[in-house]
């Protein structure tokens, strides 16, 4: 009972659903990914968990609570790392933590854990500037991790990164959610990542989104090269068909 | 398409020209002797031309007159206390325009009605040169040193506002987002992210607008008033003592430059994330 839509729908402009009657059920501690064709409304998805943006119509409730806004329940990163530059890496993972609550020392551990736990502990004192993309983009994980969310929501994190950084930090980010146990929703639009990671994969239709098909992954092993088994393939190649195929229909619907 | 038949493609023998347009690279050594040559340049040519005779000394006095004149002023004391004046103007007006006129821009900036209740007004008044109140200032202030404050306040304070709430505005609203996500109110975004986000690119207005309010504080010492670097050069014309006004233009331009090269170095420390 963890994070739940009730019949959510989303409008930007009234008139035009961008999302309609979202029913969904996410545990905690689940990975969830979500793949959808540009535009189907993924990010407005995960923006609406944040509290970022409001429905339109329906509620979604996190244990129970209505979200009427942001808050540090749910830590969210983007595809841009978005931190803030003139702040050291620490600086920039305590940001969340700069309120009353958080002595200075017990603020200085939680940095320091995370750091490690993000494996940028001896980068630390630096400016994001100097930071190749993956190791900003883990500065802006363990950010969003620093009050302990119980949603990390991420939108298409690793979209910016090459093949090989964007393979280590996969690996990265299903060690943190191993290690920290939060419900992690992760928006991509690269389904070889959504069926590696995800134990749940949603496909979004477009025009309006809605939850296509929602696919259970069985864990198919642990490492890079499970990415080349037939069984892996086949899901993918399921997956895939699925997305081309909301594809083309939000093609035709552009054209009629 | 690439084929066993097809004939080897010539080498170019000599490398092909390089575009170099935008940031030609000029090395350290010689990005000085020309920085040397810009200033020593116009001053060789000043020298010989005073020199040759050519030009009346009333006209055109040479070096060693005017660095007489500097000297003679400078032993006085006139100097001092002229440029003391006008600083402490600049000082007041200038400040008192920074003190409004950034907090009403960042206003501007994040504040949804701020806006459209002050840009008409601003976009106005700005287009309004300063130095055409002076009469009114004088009118309804007198000559004293509050209507030279005022001058300064307007000439800055417009232009200072629009140009910060510029900036404000140029904060990524993905950076807003986050900093929401993580848990900042309004007001912690407006201290801990807009500020230090804007800081950099207000220093830079600043330094723009700290030449507007030198450059106004002598045009109104030139008009009415009894001490300033302004009132020296109106005071030089009335005895057509060329060399005192020559003296005083160029420590005009230094002190000028000194304000410049300051700013730019705190701009330099403040913002040293965002180069
Ligand atoms: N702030 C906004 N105002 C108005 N319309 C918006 C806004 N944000 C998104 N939209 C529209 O909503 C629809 C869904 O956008 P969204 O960004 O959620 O899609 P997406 O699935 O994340 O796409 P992509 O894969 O390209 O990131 C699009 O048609 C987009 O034009
Ligand atoms: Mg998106």
């Amino acid at each position: 009972m963890s994070l739940r839509f009730e019949s959510v729908s989303m409008a930007y402009t009234p008139g035009t659903p961008v999302l309609e009657d979202i029913d969904l059920d996410i545990a905690p501690g689940e990975f969830v990914t979500i793949v959808g064709a540009s535009g189907s409304g993924k990010s407005t998805l995960l923006s609406l968990v944040a509290g970022l943006t409001k429905p339109t119509k329906g509620r979604i409730a996190l244990d129970g609570r209505t979200v009427g806004g942001p808050g540090p329940d749910r830590g969210m990163a983007f595809q841009s790392p978005s931190l803030y530059p003139w702040r050291t890496v620490a600086q920039n993972v305590a940001f969340g933590l700069e309120t009353r609550g958080f002595s200075r020392q017990a603020r200085k551990e939680r940095v320091a854990w995370l750091l490690d736990e993000v494996g940028l502990t001896e980068h630390a004192g630096k400016l994001p500037g100097s930071l190749s993309g993956g190791q900003q983009q883990r500065v802006s994980i363990a950010r969003a991790l620093a009050r302990s969310p119980k949603v990390l929501l991420l939108d298409e994190p690793f979209g910016a990164l090459d093949v090989q950084t964007k393979e280590d930090m996969q690996l990265f980010i299903r060690q943190v959610w191993r290690d920290l146990g939060t419900t992690v929703v992760m928006v991509t639009h690269d389904v070889e990542e959504a069926v590696f990671l995800g134990r749940r994969v949603l496909v979004l239709a477009s025009d309006p989104g809605r939850v296509a098909r929602d696919l259970r992954v069985e864990p198919l092993g642990e490492g890079l090269e499970v990415k080349r088994s037939a069984e892996f393939l086949a899901v993918r190649a399921q997956v895939e068909d699925l997305v081309r195929r909301e594809h083309r229909a939000h093609l035709a619907a552009a054209h009629a | 398409m690439v084929s066993v038949e097809s004939p080897p493609v010539e080498r170019a023998t000599a490398p092909a020209p390089r575009v170099k347009l935008l940031k030609t690279k000029v090395s350290r050594r010689t990005a000085w002797i020309l920085r040397v040559a810009s200033v020593a340049v116009p001053f060789a040519l000043w020298w010989a031309v005073s020199g040759s005779g050519v030009v009346p000394d009333r006209f055109l006095p040479a070096p060693p007159q005017v660095w007489a004149a500097f000297t003679d002023m400078v032993a006085s004391g006139d100097l001092q206390n002229d440029l003391l004046a006008s600083l402490g103007r600049i000082g007041a007006g200038f400040g008192l325009a920074v003190l409004v006129s950034v907090p009403l821009g960042f206003l501007m900036g994040t504040v949804g009605w701020a806006q459209p209740l002050f840009e008409p007004i601003i976009g106005i008044l700005r287009y309004l040169p300063a130095s055409a109140f002076i009469p009114l200032l004088i009118i309804w202030l007198g000559i004293g040193e509050t209507s030279k404050i005022a001058l300064l306040v307007l000439g800055v304070v417009f232009f200072n506002t629009l140009m910060t709430a510029d900036v404000v505005r140029q904060v990524p609203r993905r950076l807003l987002d986050v900093s929401a996500t993580l848990g900042a109110g309004r007001a912690r975004v407006a201290a801990r992210v807009v500020f230090p986000h804007s800081l950099p690119g207000i220093l830079d207005a600043l330094r723009v607008n700290a030449a507007v309010a030198y450059n106004l504080v002598v045009v109104a010492e030139l008009i009415a008033a009894t001490s300033g670097l302004g009132y020296r050069i109106t005071r030089a014309q009335r005895f057509l003592q060329t060399d005192k006004i020559f003296a005083i233009l160029i420590v005009i331009g230094l002190i000028g430059l000194t304000i410049d090269v300051t700013l730019r170095l705190v701009r330099a420390r403040v913002g040293r994330w965002s180069v």
